[in-house]
């Protein structure tokens, strides 16, 4: 019994850590073809069919590099911060329920890694930790435009933070008051998806996670034009790389959250009277695999949703950056949960 | 004073509600984007598509054979005299006795180099040639890593026998006739050598 449960952990783990991975070296492909195609250009084109071998060619590129680790620099910390933050990108997704549980012999086996019963909690916490691999490897750069990029990085995403906590409070009421990612997806099962119910509640999350990522509007820690590279402004080679690819893996598990969160996750409409026509049992693997393939297309939308606001809008300054989280969002969510608690009420979800 | 109607007060007025969220502008500003994705694209997949150049692209030189094979090049220098970059050099040499299917005329051009790091392509050259023996091709100088091998010699700049060059485009009867023409300097200059012999 432990052995066959260590092996199915140990073979989910390993999926769904590959399968962060190769979004998130795919999405950087598919972030250069976007583009490209948004601005009138083919994008990569050279490495394989319609490029497909670029991300291949970047790591390599990453990989053979001269790695520099500056003398002034606080060397623990400097090796450190990249780690830290793939780190922490990757295990934010350990969350996700990718598909309805699996039903062999009389066992279940659920299609993700850790049901944690406070999910919504543990998510918001391994954000926060994220910020700290910024923070670090910009103070450990000992160079100042990093330090300023660390310091901007910081600050943004406590104050897009609060906003993120209180949009999730209101999905929470309407969710039936569970914290636990599985249950949230699930109860999506019948009826409308979250977002039916909470769609200012989507917008506040959709925006914070833009920011929380550091993707553009918001990436004000990058930002080329003031601060050179940012934070990254010292790291070459791998280091580098590891930090664009936590960008791609952080996009990803936001994606996902969102997608499970107020999209329904593996839900689809007319998902159960598809099941019943196929004939499938509950927990049958083919309910399964449907299942994944909706909760990923949905993914796949939101990373490109991610990378066509990056090609269209720009940058905010740091000062508008600031009186939109603070003036403008962490109201419009506090004013989402007293409507949401009122809604409630009268569906008679709520009882006082 | 107000000197033209062109001045605009400038406005600093308070942002609206719309604005202020940012939302209105954002979504038209993706419609705009997302529109982009089913426009036509001007990029040319260059090597495997070339982009077509005018008859007359004036590009790496040829040197040409007449219709037996023979160089037509008489190696009398107008083309160096000519040339404003001065990257044309050449060395004459007298033909012997069974070379004639190689020259076209007693004399020839035993070295002929031109420096392609100096070349301007402006086809002065061409146009200066009494013999019709040099053009430019629509052939782009090829990349090189040291600036030596852009010294092209008669290896690079002769057409092969058995791959001939097509250059009826820029030699129409019209630039034949042009180049007959009283007052162009080549011309003159001919008259000069002509007279010498």
């Amino acid at each position: 019994m432990l052995i066959e449960f260590i092996i199915y952990k140990s073979i989910i783990c390993v999926a769904i850590f590959a399968l962060s991975l190769g979004i998130a070296a795919y999405s950087t492909w598919w972030e250069r073809k976007f583009a490209g195609l948004l601005q009138d250009r083919w994008g990569p084109s050279r490495a394989g069919k319609w490029g497909l071998l670029q991300p291949l060619a970047d790591g390599g590129k990453m990989l053979f590099k001269e790695e520099i680790i500056p003398s002034v620099s606080n060397k623990v910390l400097f090796v450190l911060a990249p780690g830290l933050f793939i780190v922490t990108a990757i295990i934010a997704g350990v969350l996700i329920p990718w598909a309805k549980p699996v039903m062999i012999g009389d066992s279940i086996y659920p299609i993700q890694i850790a049901d944690v019963n406070v999910g919504v909690i543990f998510l918001l916490s391994v954000g926060s930790v994220g910020v700290y691999g910024i923070m670090i490897g910009g103070w450990a750069s000992n160079n100042k435009y990093s330090l300023l990029s660390a310091i901007r990085s910081s600050a943004q995403m406590i104050s897009y933070e609060l906003a993120m906590g209180i949009s999730l409070i209101a999905l929470i009421i309407t969710a039936g008051g569970t914290l636990s990612f599985a249950e949230i997806v699930a109860a999506q099962d019948a009826g409308f998806a979250n977002v039916v119910w909470q769609p200012l509640g989507f917008l506040i999350f959709f925006v914070c996670a833009l920011a929380e990522t550091n993707r553009a509007p918001f990436d004000l820690a990058e930002c080329e034009t003031e601060l050179i590279g940012g934070y990254h402004t010292e790291y070459s080679a791998f280091k580098l790389g590891l930090f664009l690819f936590a960008e791609y893996i952080n996009m990803f598990v936001s994606s996902a959250v969102m997608a499970g969160f107020y999209f329904g996750g593996y839900n689809f409409p007319f998902a159960n009277e598809l099941y019943t026509a196929l004939g499938l049992q509950e927990g049958h693997w083919l309910i399964s695999l449907i299942g994944f393939g909706a909760y990923f297309t949905k993914t796949l939308i939101f990373i490109s949703v991610f990378m066509w606001i990056r090609w269209t809008i720009p940058r905010f300054r740091y000062d508008q950056l600031m009186n939109l989280g603070w003036k403008t969002l962490l109201p419009l969510s506090l004013l989402n949960l007293l409507i949401t608690v009122i809604v409630e009420y009268f569906r008679g979800n709520i009882n006082f | 004073m107000q000197l033209t109607n062109r001045s605009k007060v400038v406005s600093n007025k308070e942002q609206s509600f719309a604005e202020k969220i940012y939302l209105p502008a954002i979504i038209s500003g993706m419609a705009t984007t997302f529109s982009h994705l089913f426009k036509k694209r001007p990029t040319i997949m260059y090597p495997e598509v070339k982009k077509e150049y005018a008859p007359v692209y004036r590009g790496q030189h040829v040197l040409k054979r007449d219709e037996n094979g023979a160089e037509r090049c008489t190696s009398c220098g107008m083309c160096a005299v000519a040339c404003p970059a001065e990257a044309i050099t050449m060395e004459s040499g007298e033909r012997k006795k069974g070379e004639e299917h190689l020259y076209r005329e007693e004399k020839y051009a035993k070295k002929y180099e031109i420096n392609m790091l100096r070349c301007i392509f402006c086809g002065l050259c061409e146009e200066a040639c009494p013999k019709e023996a040099i053009f430019l091709t629509d052939k782009i100088v090829d990349a090189e890593f040291e600036r030596d091998t852009f010294i092209y010699g008669k290896d690079k700049l002769v057409e092969k026998i058995d791959k001939r060059i097509d250059v009826t485009k820029r030699q129409t009867p019209e630039v034949l006739e042009f180049k007959k023409r009283v007052g162009l300097r080549h011309n003159e200059l001919n008259k000069t050598i002509e007279k010498k012999h």
